[in-house]
């Protein structure tokens, strides 16, 4: 067989197909706003191990506050990955010029989620103690018949295999999606998308179990005698909500510092806009789902849960009620938003987008206090009636963020901030809706 | 000269001209625009990006009729659920009471779902014109191409600008090959 000479199917470098546009941070550019961060991050979080190490009454609220401030940042790390898998299976074009920033962000999988989840892991029996501490021999006292069923399943050594598992899986899967993709810029080698493509068919299959089981195990779990189904949706369409509005304020701090000016397009945050309101919607529609059928079924076991949290008594010192935090949700997390979203003019105006993405990232904190803190046990039992915050809600939630942020910020400074040799850049770079 | 001419000319519709790439009926587009004409279409054999701001039309009314259909959907679900539910035949069902918002949701979305899908399909079809079922534009000798591989563009008569003469003059000189005077 003689060697055919078939013109390289290679996408053109940078410079042929975008003249000028500056497609790497300058040396050092971005390194005081990542110092600041980091800085403010290890600085929150070193505040919080003070709380823990406080004492028990205090370690309660600082593992717990903590764990409010990770499953937000997880949410956000895992809506990136989700984000990537999800371009790559619909082979999208609109999405190049952005998708890096997501990449950059999916990065934080491995190593840093495993380490952050370290403080919950060696804390496990203060956070999950119901059933950590659940006494299943039916002869003792105080024997818990329904924990007794579930500690096949709900027992230390299996949940750590299993966080492990979770954290195996999202470290593959954002590894490889990031490193084919940081390959690319290299070689322009069409064949790493359709293999990126047809990776991520059993990514996201893998992608939905591990995040679904990771929500049951990490919140569902505080309060073991009560489950959901649809719990692990709920939290991941949070978590993604919460990626978008993270998303397109990045690549608008992007732009400020004066990069990718002509890349990313009044039509690019139109696209992500979209999206962002398209899973603040998809929450609340799960989110009602859950509520409805248990309140039709109207069964104890089930009911429980909700009313821990109908609380609408402004006593035992409580900042919130957890009825009016859950009517904060109805209206803060889906009416306004839906109403001040709605038109086009609102996605495509970079102002009126990045107050809908602050605005959307508060609801989602207000969330994630809603899903964990009413299992909080304290003496004065003032978790059960409303949201009540704790000098570690701030430390915690700055920390984590700060660094969250931080790192990303790191890995923008050192790869370049858009999939050069994409073979859809073009696509991306031309994009317009109709 | 053009008074007792426009007098006469009560049945005329338009200008229709024939372009032979996307290129030049977006050229031409952009030209007629900036000559000041707003009753500008372009037809196609695909949707050309961008046409419809060379163009500068406004945008399409449709998504009102379509909110005013959603909004009708939810106020027409509620009043239907707590009338028949709360008021004509309440009915106690594992103590749920007669009227609760819990359960008038998902017949509320569904309404205002079906009401909003059914306006934006009728709601096109009043805008496209419907009760009339031709288009004058189809009386262009070469129009029949626009679905294969010609691109035309057409003014109407009632814009403030037209002027029979004036307006195929002007589409001529922009690169058309096919201007003619279309009739109602």
């Amino acid at each position: 067989m003689t060697a055919t000479s078939i013109a390289p199917n290679v996408a053109p470098p940078i410079d042929e197909l975008a003249p000028g546009l500056v497609t790497r941070a300058r040396e050092g550019d971005l390194s005081g706003s990542m110092r600041i961060l980091i800085g403010l991050g290890v600085l929150g979080l070193g505040a919080s191990l003070i709380g823990v190490l406080a004492g028990e009454e205090v370690r309660g609220q600082a593992l717990f506050s903590y764990l409010v401030a990770y499953m937000f940042t997880l949410g956000i790390a895992l809506g990136s990955l989700f984000f990537v898998m999800l371009q790559h299976i619909t082979r999208a074009g609109w999405s190049v010029v952005v998708r890096r920033i997501a990449e950059n962000m999916m990065a934080l999988l491995w190593p840093w989620i495993p380490i952050l989840f370290l403080p919950l892991a060696i804390g496990y029996h203060d956070v999950w103690h119901h059933w950590a501490a659940a006494v299943t021999d039916p002869t003792a006292a105080g024997y818990d018949h329904l924990l007794a069923g579930k500690a096949s399943y709900l027992n230390a050594e299996f949940f750590l295999v299993r966080a492990a598992i979770y954290f195996a899986v999202w470290a593959l899967l954002s590894r490889f999606f990031r490193n084919s993709s940081l390959a690319q810029d290299q070689n322009g080698d069409p064949g790493l998308s359709m293999r990126m493509a047809r990776r991520a068919s059993i990514g996201l299959l893998l992608f939905a179990l591990s995040v679904t089981f990771a929500a049951f195990d990490w919140i569902m779990s505080l309060d073991p005698h009560w489950y959901s189904t649809i719990f692990g949706i709920v939290y991941f369409a949070g978590g993604v909500m919460a990626f978008f509005a993270t998303l397109a304020l990045l690549a608008m701090w992007i732009q400020r510092r004066g990069y990718l000016r002509n890349a990313i397009s009044q039509e690019h945050y139109h696209d992500v806009g979209k999206l962002l309101f398209a899973f603040m919607v998809f929450w609340t529609y799960v989110s009602f789902s859950q509520y409805m059928l248990i309140w039709y079924a109207n069964i104890p076991e089930e009911t429980v849960w909700y009313a821990h949290r109908a609380n609408t008594h402004w006593d035992h010192g409580v900042t919130v009620p957890w009825g009016y935090v859950g009517a904060t949700l109805a209206i803060g997390h889906f009416m306004v938003p839906f109403a001040f979203l709605m038109s086009r003019h609102m996605k495509r105006n970079r102002l009126t987008l990045a107050i809908a993405a602050v605005f959307l990232l508060v609801m989602h904190w207000f969330d994630m206090q809603y899903l964990i803190m009413p299992n909080l046990e304290s003496a004065d039992h003032v978790h059960h009636h409303g949201m009540s915050l704790s000098w570690l809600d701030a430390t915690t939630m700055v920390g984590m963020v700060a660094l969250f942020l931080g790192l990303t910020v790191r890995n923008i400074a050192s790869t370049p901030l858009i999939p050069e040799r994409d073979p859809r850049l073009a696509e991306s770079l031309r994009f317009h809706n109709i | 000269m053009t008074a007792v001419e426009a007098k006469t000319d009560v049945r005329l519709w338009g200008v229709v001209a024939e372009f032979a790439t996307p290129k030049a009926l977006y050229d031409a587009a952009h030209a007629v625009a900036e000559a000041g004409y707003r009753r500008v279409d372009s037809h196609t054999p695909f949707p050309i990006h961008g046409i419809d701001r060379a163009l500068r039309h406004p945008p399409s009314g449709l998504g009102w009729f379509v909110a005013g259909g959603g909004i009708a959907g939810i106020v027409a679900a509620q009043l239907m659920q707590w009338w028949m539910n709360g008021v004509d035949y309440p009915f106690w069902v594992s103590g749920k009471p007669p009227y609760a918002w819990e359960s008038t949701i998902p017949i509320t979305f569904e309404l205002m779902v079906l009401l909003a899908a059914l306006t934006a399909v009728f709601g096109m079809f009043i805008l496209n014109g419907l009760p009339r079922l031709h288009h004058p534009v189809f009386k262009h000798s070469t129009f029949h191409r626009v679905s294969d591989d010609r691109f035309f563009l057409s003014v109407e008569a009632r814009d403030p600008k037209f002027d029979r003469h004036g307006t195929a003059a002007l589409l001529e000189q922009i690169g058309a090959t096919n201007v003619e005077i279309v009739e109602d």
